[in-house]
């Protein structure tokens, strides 16, 4: 999660990559390369709806999606594939449960936008803390819901492992 | 502060057994609690080749091994190279760590595990892999989550939840021949759509669901992962206890009082009438794709394939046979059974339904996830499919060009015998 911007510096601006409703694990993460590690996985990320999307995406970019992101298996790979290319956040209106889950223990900031629709022509967005508006270059605000504090301290420290990595240091003579 | 325990408000199936994990009196939908874990599944894709390097990576231990299960079921039989070292890295750690609960090509952990007595009403359990509300069927609460959540299962023992909401799925009714509980999962998906339930609990009520025998309770759960619940639920009662008697253990197990959803304790309850429910057919390529089968009478099939944790079960080998008996199945299609478990097989063995599945020109393969998962084999170029399992994403079974039907084991078996497909009512024996 790279979104945390100090107060009064220069607005951040996260180039948006779109894909429509209901994009499901296995678009994200495709089966036939799952036996491989993670850089493979990625380079086939969204490879049948967006073909261009694994080798140009940014580190910082952001993905908007329709309704229903991340529909599908459990495999964690859909999430930690878009993290590995660099992926500074998901919006869209709502998530499969078990990928929301997923993309916090692996550092990858979800926003529940229900406006998502209205960033459909847009190509840059930045993305306000603490409460996680989203604005356009325009100057029009999107809210988001809120998400929990411990996930975002989740998603901040990089996921689940980093986290528990602490709790164990710290547990120790 | 303490709620005293007269004072106590109606409380869901799930909320009841959420308290019971969390260690409360009882919880309200949308608290976010902390749960003990009673039972964590996880099989050779999701589970050691992910777990044990971050294990190592810790420097931790898994918290109580008698807890943990292991299932060989995704990358079996080895098929190359790369299966061969994900199936190794399992045995491996399963010798290592000295698991006492590991089932090795036994067949699918969402029917092996029920099958071998791990799971029981009242229990919290987790599972490393989306269908994981299966083993709601028991009266446990049961939900997927992924492979690093699962570490911090192994590590701690423990799990957080959001309290859901409960959606009832009341079923009034009797189903008729040729329709079973698959279908009635196609219609409520094709209803409310891939993540209708907005990953709440979904709870299946009413006499057609009091109605089914276990392994059709577990196809309603399972699939409860298609409607984007977090759990799937069937309140445990004489149908549950006595197929739990008969797994090991069964004799031990005390199962907790009141575990059902007090009257008016549910969100929201939609009702269905299972004495209308025709069978059900989701096209290519998602599971809320419902169409008329009559619409579709004029489709050729390349493949009939039978098989999965949703749709390979016993009864549904039976279902297969019931139309397949004494019969062949039509010129040019090719139809494939895998059996969801070897313990499903032996009884179909046993009984002839095999023999009368065999008999009409079907292939038997392995029992493991096979062409469902995707990992390994798949269907051809362009090939139509039609399938008892519970996905036909885009290019989940085969290239983005294969097209992939899913229904009953009976709508598959009617399909093959007639190389279209075709309406199983008209084919049942």
């Amino acid at each position: 999660m790279t979104v945390a911007q100090a107060p009064g510096a220069a607005t951040l601006w996260h180039t948006i990559w779109h894909v429509g409703a209901d994009v499901d694990t296995d678009a994200l993460a495709p089966g036939a390369y799952m036996h491989h590690g993670i850089e493979t996985i990625a380079q086939h990320c969204l490879e049948n709806l967006a073909p261009r999307f694994a080798s140009q995406v940014r580190r910082g970019d952001v993905l908007v999606a329709g309704p229903n992101f991340g529909i599908g298996s459990s495999r964690e790979q859909a999430a930690s594939a878009l993290v590995h290319l660099g992926v500074a956040a998901v919006i869209a209106p709502s998530y499969g449960g078990l990928f929301f889950r997923n993309a916090f223990n692996l550092g990858l900031l979800l926003l529940t936008c229900p406006q998502a629709e209205a960033l459909r022509d847009q190509t840059r967005l930045a993305i306000e803390e603490p409460l996680l508006a989203l604005r356009l270059p325009d100057g029009i605000r999107l809210p988001c819901a809120p998400v929990p504090e411990f996930l975002l301290q989740m998603a901040r420290a990089g996921g689940l492992l980093p986290q528990l990595k602490q709790r164990l240091a710290a547990l120790r003579p | 502060m303490t709620t005293p325990l007269a004072s106590l408000a109606a409380s869901t199936l799930a909320q009841k057994l959420i308290a019971r994990a969390s260690g409360r009196a009882q919880v309200q939908a949308g608290e976010i609690v902390n749960c003990r874990v009673d039972m964590a599944m996880f099989h050779d894709s999701s589970g050691p080749r992910r777990l044990k390097p971050m294990l190592e990576e810790l420097g931790a231990q898994i918290w109580d091994k008698s807890r943990v299960v292991l299932v060989m079921d995704h990358y079996v039989p080895e098929t190359n190279e790369e299966s061969r070292r994900i199936v190794r890295i399992a045995r491996d750690w399963a010798r290592e760590q000295a698991l006492p609960h590991v089932y090795d090509s036994q067949g699918i952990c969402h029917v092996v595990v029920p099958q071998g007595g791990h799971i029981r009403p009242g229990m919290f359990c987790v599972g490393g892999d989306s269908h994981s509300p299966t083993g709601g069927a028991f009266g446990a609460y049961m939900f997927g989550i992924g492979a690093t959540e699962m570490l911090g299962v192994v590590v701690t023992g423990e799990i957080w939840l959001r309290v859901p909401e409960t959606i009832a799925m009341h079923w009034s009714g009797q189903l008729g021949a040729g329709v079973c509980a698959k279908d009635m999962m196609l219609a409520m998906i094709a209803r409310f759509g891939m993540n209708g339930a907005n990953y709440q609990a979904v709870e299946f009520t009413g006499a057609a669901v009091r109605a089914l025998p276990m392994q059709e309770r577990m196809t309603l759960c399972n699939m409860s992962a298609e409607l984007g619940a977090q759990t799937g639920l069937v309140a445990p009662d004489a149908t549950t206890r006595a197929w739990l008697a008969q797994r090991p253990g069964g004799d031990r197990h005390v199962e907790p009082a009141g575990l059902a959803s007090d009257p008016g304790s549910v969100d929201v309850q939609h009702n269905f009438d299972a004495d209308t429910l025709s069978p059900q057919l989701a096209a290519p390529h998602s599971p809320a794709h419902g169409v008329a089968i009559a619409d579709h009478a004029d489709t050729r099939i390349d493949i009939a394939y039978i098989g999965a944790c949703t749709g390979a079960k016993l009864d549904d080998l039976r279902f297969a046979a019931r139309v397949l008996r004494g019969r062949k199945v039509a010129a040019g299609v090719q139809l494939l059974v895998a059996p969801a478990s070897l313990q499903d097989r032996a009884q179909a063995e046993l009984e002839g339904t095999l023999q009368a599945l065999t008999d009409a020109g079907a292939s038997i393969l392995p029992s493991a996830c096979g062409a469902c998962a995707g990992y390994g084999t798949s269907f051809g170029e362009g090939q139509t499919v039609i399938s008892s399992t519970a996905r036909n994403f885009k290019g989940r079974m085969g290239p983005v060009s294969t097209r992939v039907f899913l229904g009953s084991a009976y709508t598959v078996a009617a399909a093959a015998l007639c190389g279209r497909i075709t309406d199983p009512r008209e084919v049942v024996q």
